[in-house]
């Protein structure tokens, strides 16, 4: 009888974060500007605390990665970001403006201020579209994706595309 | 009808400003040349080479802020951002120090030169002097004036003004300041950032909000509460109140933003050629609400209707408005 072999248990967020670095790697590939507009900052580590969701992320732009992280053992972050989800993706589409969040209490920063700011501009001159870039990611279940992206955003109310327009 | 001059900190910015409405856009370099120096903000040359024909195909204009005060020994990277914004093939560039000035007027003899509010320009012989030596031909008001003041002025200039009517609040003689450059060692007037974003910290102490610049306390708010940007001209001191007593309070100005929207009419009849927002710091999303708020009240003030409602107060610091010095009263 071969003895038993306990598995090495697979960390149930490293897919996760395997998608998300996918993710992070192919805006910057498609945004180059990106990283040129956080200049010295893209060597920050800005954790986004989104407080509704149930995994803070942690970015680190100049290593094209975001990871997520229980907040039982959160990471070491230069600068750290918290709000609601909704505040995010409406500031990220150009739905809101976020020192009008700020102002507001609706977000709040500690630590690295430059480093947000730096961060928060040049994502607003991006002119994401999360949907765009989830379906870019997709391939051949874009198809698939595209309604259901729809779908979530109608039910939640939350931004997933770029606010056309602007509000 | 009054031309408005929107802020745009980006080139999607630009783009969001032109299409709600802007008649002419303001925006710099990203270096040390512009009041806004700011992390991940401004334009490189061929940013603005493409905003200006975005703009001009659009029918509005570009003006390029070259507004700080050159450095000794390194004027060279003024005199490039000129040059570079009369190659973009810019409408005008603001310039605030005399001797870009008259460089600009002596090398580049048909580029329009705007005099920037950090000249701190307040009355007709300052005005006249700059229009004359250098042939300026706009001069953006400093918001120490009233809107009698400002009426004073134009009866004894030839040059066009132009004022602020919406957003942040500078309430020094700009270009004077040294409020930043004390707390800082930076300042709007050299490096082009006001309270740098380099030495600004907020933190959670005793479940209280904190804002601080370079270790200095300037705001306490409850947690949750509105934490305004730590600025010293807007921050909260405790100091004596000439009494024998103290008094702790926002000393110099509260945290608030301006909003004149009421005011266009008057500043209409005092001659008033252009209205300004301030915001190249903010968002797209800021700049075309704000544009397109301001583009229907500049259009409701022609037809000599009612101005609206401004409905603007979400997007101010402090979440509240003031008509600044246009209206001032003294405490």
């Amino acid at each position: 009888m071969l003895p038993q072999v306990p598995l090495p248990l697979l960390p149930p967020l490293l897919p996760l974060n395997l998608a998300l670095s996918r993710l992070m790697r192919g805006i910057v590939a498609r945004h180059p500007a990106i990283l040129r507009r956080l200049g010295p900052h893209a060597t920050a580590r800005i954790l986004l605390d989104v407080t509704d969701a149930p995994f803070p992320l942690l970015f680190e732009p100049a290593r094209q990665r975001v990871s997520a992280h229980r907040r039982a053992t959160l990471p070491t972050a230069d600068a750290v970001i918290r709000g609601k989800l909704a505040a995010f993706l409406a500031m990220l589409h150009g739905g809101v403006d976020g020192d009008a969040l700020f102002f507001s209490g609706a977000l709040a920063i500690s630590g690295d201020t430059a480093a947000v700011l730096a961060l928060r501009n040049a994502l607003d001159d991006a002119e994401l579209d999360l949907s765009e870039e989830l379906l870019a990611l997709s391939g051949r279940a874009a198809p698939v994706l595209q309604p259901a992206l729809a779908l979530v955003a109608r039910r939640t109310g939350l931004a997933l595309s770029r606010q056309e327009g602007l509000a | 009808m009054m031309e408005l001059v929107c802020p745009a900190g980006t080139p999607a910015a630009l783009r969001a400003a032109v299409e709600a409405g802007a008649h002419a856009v303001y925006c710099g370099f990203a270096d040390e040349t512009n009041a806004r120096n700011f992390p991940g903000l401004n334009f490189s040359r061929q940013e603005m080479a493409e905003a200006v024909a975005f703009a001009h195909a659009r029918g509005a204009k570009v003006l390029v802020a070259i507004n700080t005060f050159p450095r000794a020994g390194d004027q060279a990277l003024w005199h490039r951002a000129v040059a570079d914004a009369a190659r973009a093939g810019a409408d005008a560039v603001i310039l605030a120090d005399p001797g870009l000035l008259a460089f600009a007027a002596e090398r580049h003899p048909g580029l329009r030169l705007h005099l920037s509010v950090q000249a701190a320009a307040a009355n007709p012989d300052a005005i006249n002097l700059y229009a004359t030596a250098f042939g300026v031909r706009r001069v953006v008001l400093p918001r120490v004036l009233t809107v009698a003041e400002i009426a004073a002025i134009n009866r004894e200039v030839d040059v066009e003004t132009e004022v602020f009517v919406f957003g942040g609040l500078c309430v020094m003689a700009e270009g004077r300041c040294s409020l930043s450059s004390w707390a800082t060692g930076l300042s709007p007037n050299m490096n082009g950032v006001c309270s740098p974003a380099s030495h600004v910290s907020y933190s959670d102490v005793q479940g209280q909000s904190e804002a601080r610049l370079a270790d200095w306390l300037i705001h306490r708010t409850a947690k949750g509460a509105s934490v305004p940007y730590p600025t010293l001209c807007k921050g909260c001191f405790t100091s004596a109140d000439g009494k024998g007593a103290v008094q702790t309070g926002h000393i110099f100005e509260d945290p608030v933003s301006l909003d004149a929207t009421q005011l266009i009419p008057a500043l209409q009849r005092a001659g008033v050629r252009a209205l300004k927002i301030e915001g190249r710091q903010r968002s797209r999303a800021y700049v075309a609400q704000v544009v397109r708020a301001f583009r229907a009240a500049v259009e409701a003030a022609e037809a000599g209707a009612p101005m609206p409602e401004s409905l603007l107060a979400s997007l101010t610091e402090g979440q509240a408005a003031t008509t600044g010095s246009y209206a001032k009263t003294w405490r």
